[in-house]
């Protein structure tokens, strides 16, 4: 049986493990993979790697290297699935494993649904019966937990501002269907203005659906949070201020095939996970080199960085290049030893504003400095003006569908504008209320006809 | 009871759903009769006189490509012909002519007597013979038996009809044919699960009375424009009438708010479900209280009558609230009513008790088409009749059975949407209600069910022909297109004369018709035309070159669909045993009984995950049966699905 989409997914449980596995099963595979994963030894060729070999390399999200990786590739129908499968395993942490699913998802995969790999391996004659009843159960349960979950968002904001965005939608397509169905009808034509405009309004909706996604998932979940700079500019202090900020809940845990230590402070009502907090205490010691390579490899993984330099110094050339490196990142700048006698020639705010969202003047040492930073970081990480109760996307299925209807509706601007006809249009929408009414377990079709009848008065 | 003889097929009804069976099962070589009250009502048109319109004017496409005779019909006996939604995208242009009732009639009585095979009889069939859940045979009025395979019910609006106008109702049928009433009387006895729908006409009024200055004239396309419905017509075109518009107003919709208790409608009286596409116009004006005024149609039925047709004013209202209201409109003055309007309330099936094949699942060897299926229109009838006639044929010779998909036709979609969801009112198609409608166009029905027509007989040497030659034509001008290269300096022109950007680059003519407002008349006129490209195949070469992008993605979701619908579902698949489905789906799918895991997914109440852990399910029971080295039972569905 051939599926025709590519699916990925984190096939290690969620969370810090040493080892973060992700699988990519599908026709596409290969060429997903060859989009995120480059191999050290250049000569290799992702898409023409055998099965049951091995490559080592690192993976990229937009570009930008996330970690060290192997691929490991296996080809149909000798998988776990019995399709293409590349398996890409990153040192574990939730920033290089989740950056690393978003990058396959960019690169063409579809999110796999609960028991997806194992059905298809099922459907592909690689399980036997009793292990089809394991899957059985887990498609059951998603099922519930979707109808549960339906359930819960017909009432909720989610549905609220999902069913805005249907509504928008659905009374177009209606009034298109209207019109092109009983074109003698006197159904008034769809204005472009108004066609544009609606399509406009949805998209824009949808957007902030999906902006808010991210941060969403920073208050669900918290946010991988680097603490970086030289050697002496105030590292440990900023993460004993934090440590010790109201009630922190300090949660060590140990890794265990790589020194991490993970550590878990919350402000305002954010949490940081620090990333090789471990690190930051001991690279206070170390050779410059060593602290800079740590700190760089740490931004590069990280949600939110916290670039510490020293206030009352003059900068030296690694601090402008750390604030070069963290252009176009969830970073925060902090002019540490605001305390200090400021030396002539001090770096200031200035010099680093182009590099960063929000740049901070502080003393690590003055407890009322975490306040000011909490501020900094929800504005960074777009938490600011969030309500969790306003309804926001929580799951990769979620997301998925509204960026399906968001590019739907992309798809129905350009027919329009490069001047199909608004059949094209139609079908365009029909695939963006399609993919919207799938997350409330409506069906389109029905809305649409039933829009016709109610709002347009045809018939013979 | 006398026995007057033996049928492979019999078909019952001769709208425009028993006139498809009938032709198709005898064309098939099944011995066939078919019956009806009244030879004379032979493909009437009891409501609007024309045929076509949006999604129904490819249905009939759909018919002719098939091999039918709706498309032919129409063709030789059509007043006036226009293509509607030219401007709104070619997936949606819908063919719709005015037909001479009368010559409809008598172009169809005689088409069927003139089919080999074919016996008609008039007479009443009242009752059905059904041995072990399977038809045997019909009786009729005057106490004749006749053995049948396989029956065909296209019983239209005659099954237990009752006509209401105002308070006063009777038993009839359309046009003053008598009901069937001892035939619903036995269905009903027989177990099939009979539901109440009604649906209303229009006055027909005296052409004199009408002044035609007060009204906006409606003329049909231009003669050089015209497109006939058949693949086989190749006879010039031309329009032989105009029809006419006037409008309602508020003093016209004041005197239906008073008199609206005297609508049996409004009044309670009629239990029938109303379809909603086709509202009365008492319903209009209640609905839609701030619409100032309705569109009325008016419309000839006929060369040799000066009988019009209103088309918009269907109603039920007393004659002379009818009359009251009819004088209120601006050139209706005088008006002078033939035949009131009237509502009828008829018997029909639930559509969920049949097979996609339109047998139903009760009472084996029965099939159902048209109204009788809980559908409407004249050309929903002809294809749903065309299939039905068909398989029962097919059935009766002992040959497997059709089942269109979804992606296929509109027929399929129709076929699907009944036997999948059911209907809560009468059924109209609607290019909305197909997610493939940019492939199911009306310009390539034939490609897309010729060669099916043609693989389960219905399709002749001469139709096969002329569309083998036009496939091929096609083929080598998209070839050509590809190949040859236009000059800009030569389209220049063209496209300054129709205001359209021709772009900055050269390249081949495939790539300049890509471009928008680019037509292939223009590019003809630089490279010259293709042999043998009519004006319908120059528009499906540009909508397929135009909507290639969007055609692949159609193509795409259409194998996703195919997959699930290469699974084959056992006839006696038990779902109370999957606990991880809902109850609810378990329950939908028990009594819809989908052949295959694509139209389970369908089943209103079936989600993804349903549908998946069926997927799971149906996979687990197969190995098991394989193992046990037994044949699995419904691996071949009795239909053959058609991709």
């Amino acid at each position: 049986m051939a599926f025709d989409s590519t699916i990925c997914a984190l096939a290690t449980p969620p969370g810090v493990g040493g080892l973060a596995v992700v699988r990519i099963s599908g026709p596409e595979a290969y060429s997903v993979a060859a989009r995120v994963f480059r191999p050290a030894n250049a000569a290799k060729k992702v898409e023409e790697q055998k099965g049951y070999t091995a490559l080592f390399g690192h993976s990229f999200l937009r570009g930008k290297a996330l970690d060290e990786t192997v691929a490991l590739f296996f080809r149909a129908p000798r998988s776990y699935t019995g399709e293409d499968v590349v398996e890409l395993s990153c040192h574990g942490g939730r920033a290089v494993s989740q950056g690393l699913v978003q990058a396959c998802l960019e690169a063409g995969a579809q999110p796999a649904a609960g028991g997806e790999f194992t059905r298809r391996a099922l459907m592909n004659g690689r399980l036997g019966l009793t292990q089809a009843e394991a899957v059985m159960d887990i498609i059951g349960a998603e099922g519930r937990q979707g109808a549960a979950m339906a359930l819960a968002v017909l009432d909720g904001a989610l549905a609220r501002r999902i069913g805005g965005i249907t509504g928008e939608l659905t009374a177009l397509s209606g009034h298109l269907a209207a019109w092109v169905d009983f074109p003698e009808e006197d159904v008034p034509e769809l204005e472009a203005q108004n066609l544009l405009g609606s399509l406009e309004k949805a998209r824009a909706q949808l957007q902030t659906l999906i902006d808010e996604y991210g941060a969403g998932a920073v208050l669900r979940q918290g946010v991988t949070t680097a603490i970086v700079g030289r050697p002496n500019v105030g590292k440990s202090t900023l993460l004993n201020l934090l440590s010790g900020f109201e009630r922190a809940i300090v949660t060590p845990v140990a890794g265990t095939t790589r020194d991490v230590v993970e550590q878990t402070v919350v402000l305002n009502d954010i949490s940081l996970n620090l990333c090789d907090t471990a690190g930051i205490r001991t690279t206070e010691d170390l050779v410059e080199a060593e602290g800079i390579r740590r700190s760089y490899q740490k931004l590069n993984q990280a949600g939110l960085v916290l670039a510490v330099f020293d206030g009352s110094q003059p900068p030296a050339k690694e601090d402008l290049e750390l604030a070069e490196a963290c252009r176009g990142r969830a970073a925060i700048a902090i002019l540490n030893k605001e305390d200090l006698p400021l030396v002539p020639g001090a770096l200031g705010e200035e010099q680093l504003r182009p590099c960063f969202r929000e740049v901070l003047r502080l003393s690590a040492r003055d407890p009322q400095s975490a306040a000011l930073l909490g501020q900094a970081v929800e504005r960074v990480l777009g938490t600011a003006g969030l309500d969790p109760e306003a309804g926001i996307l929580s799951s990769r299925r979620q997301l998925s569908a509204a960026l399906t209807a968001r590019d739907a509706l992309d798809a129905a601007r350009e027919a329009f504008e490069n001047g199909f006809g608004y059949d094209a249009v139609s079908v365009c929408l029909d695939d963006a209320l399609n993919a919207l009414y799938d997350l409330t377990g409506q069906n389109a079709g029905e809305a649409v006809i039933d829009e016709v009848f109610e709002k347009f008065c045809v018939g013979k | 009871m006398n026995h007057l003889g033996e049928y492979q097929v019999i078909v019952i009804g001769a709208g425009h759903a028993g006139i498809e069976a009938a032709h198709a099962a005898a064309v098939l070589g099944a011995k066939t009769a078919l019956f009806t009250i009244s030879l004379d009502s032979i493909g009437n048109m009891p409501c609007n006189p024309s045929i076509g319109g949006t999604a129904k004017g490819t249905l009939v496409r759909e018919v002719d490509a098939l091999g039918g005779l709706m498309g032919l019909a129409a063709d030789a006996t059509y007043l006036q012909s226009r293509m509607l939604n030219r401007g709104k995208g070619p997936a949606v242009h819908s063919l719709r002519v005015q037909i001479d009732r009368k010559f409809y009639h008598m172009y169809m009585k005689k088409a069927l007597e003139d089919t080999p095979g074919l016996a008609i009889h008039q007479a009443e069939v009242v009752g059905l013979e059904v041995e072990n859940g399977r038809v045997k045979g019909v009786y009729t009025q005057l106490n004749g038996h006749y053995s049948a395979d396989c029956v065909v019910l296209a019983t239209g609006t005659n099954l237990g009809g009752k006509i209401f106008v105002g308070d006063a109702w009777y038993s009839s049928g359309p046009d003053g044919q008598h009901a069937a009433t001892a035939l619903t009387e036995n269905l009903r006895a027989l177990g099939l699960p009979l539901r109440r729908f009604k649906t209303g006409t229009p006055a027909r009024v005296h052409r004199r009375s009408i002044d035609f200055s007060q009204l906006e004239r409606q003329p049909g396309d231009p003669a050089e424009e015209l497109q006939p419905f058949s693949f086989l017509t190749t006879q010039p075109m031309r329009n032989k009438v105009d029809c006419y518009i006037a409008y309602t107003n508020p003093e016209m919709h004041r005197i239906i708010q008073e008199n609206i208790q005297r609508s049996p409608l409004y009044g309670g009286m009629i239990e029938g479900v109303g379809p909603r596409y086709c509202p009365s116009i008492e319903d209009k004006v209640m609905r839609f209280a701030e619409k100032e005024r309705h569109p009325v149609f008016v419309e000839p039925c006929g060369e040799n009558t000066q009988e019009m047709y209103l088309q918009g004013l269907s109603s039920s209202l007393p004659e002379d609230v009818q009359v009251a209201m009819y004088h209120a409109i601006r050139g209706f003055e005088n008006l002078e009513i033939m035949r009131p309007a009237y509502a009828i309330e008829y018997d029909c099936v639930d559509p969920t008790s049949l097979e996609a094949t339109l047998e139903s699942k009760q009472i084996r060897g029965l099939y159902g088409a048209g109204q009788f299926n809980g559908t409407s229109g004249y050309e929903e009838a002809a294809a749903q009749g065309l299939l039905a006639g068909l398989n029962a044929a097919r059935q009766a010779l002992g040959k497997d059975q059709l089942i269109l998909a979804r992606h296929t036709s509109y027929l399929g979609t129709l076929v699907d949407d009944l036997v999948t969801k059911g209907v809560m009112d009468p059924y109209r198609m609607m290019t909305s209600r197909s997610e493939y409608r940019l492939t199911l166009r009306q310009d390539n029905a034939d490609e897309r069910l010729t060669p099916i027509g043609r693989e389960y007989g219905l399709v002749d040497e001469e139709r096969w022909e002329r569309f083998e030659a036009s496939r091929a034509i096609k083929e080598r001008e998209l070839d050509r297109l590809k190949r040859e290269k236009v000059r800009l300096s030569q389209l220049k022109p063209l496209c300054e004369a129709a205001e359209v950007d021709p772009g900055q680059t050269a390249g081949t003519a495939e790539t300049l018709l890509k471009r928008p407002g680019i037509t292939y008349e223009m590019i003809a006129a630089c490279i010259g035309r293709g042999e043998g490209v009519t004006p319908m195949i120059a528009g499906r070469i540009e909508t397929e070159i135009k909507y290639a992008g969007y055609i692949a993605r159609q193509q795409k979701a259409i194998r996703e669909v195919q997959r699930h619908e290469a699974t084959p579902i056992p006839e006696d698949f038990d779902y109370s045993a999957l606990s991880g489905m809902t109850l609810e789906a378990r329950e939908k799918l028990s009594r819809i009984r989908p052949k295959n895991l694509a139209q389970a997914g369908r089943v209103p109440g079936v989600s993804p995950a349903d549908q998946g852990v069926l997927a799971v399910a149906l996979l687990a029971a197969r190995r098991q049966n394989e193992k046990e080295g037994n044949v699995p039972r419904g691996t071949s569905p009795e239909g053959e699905n058609h991709d």
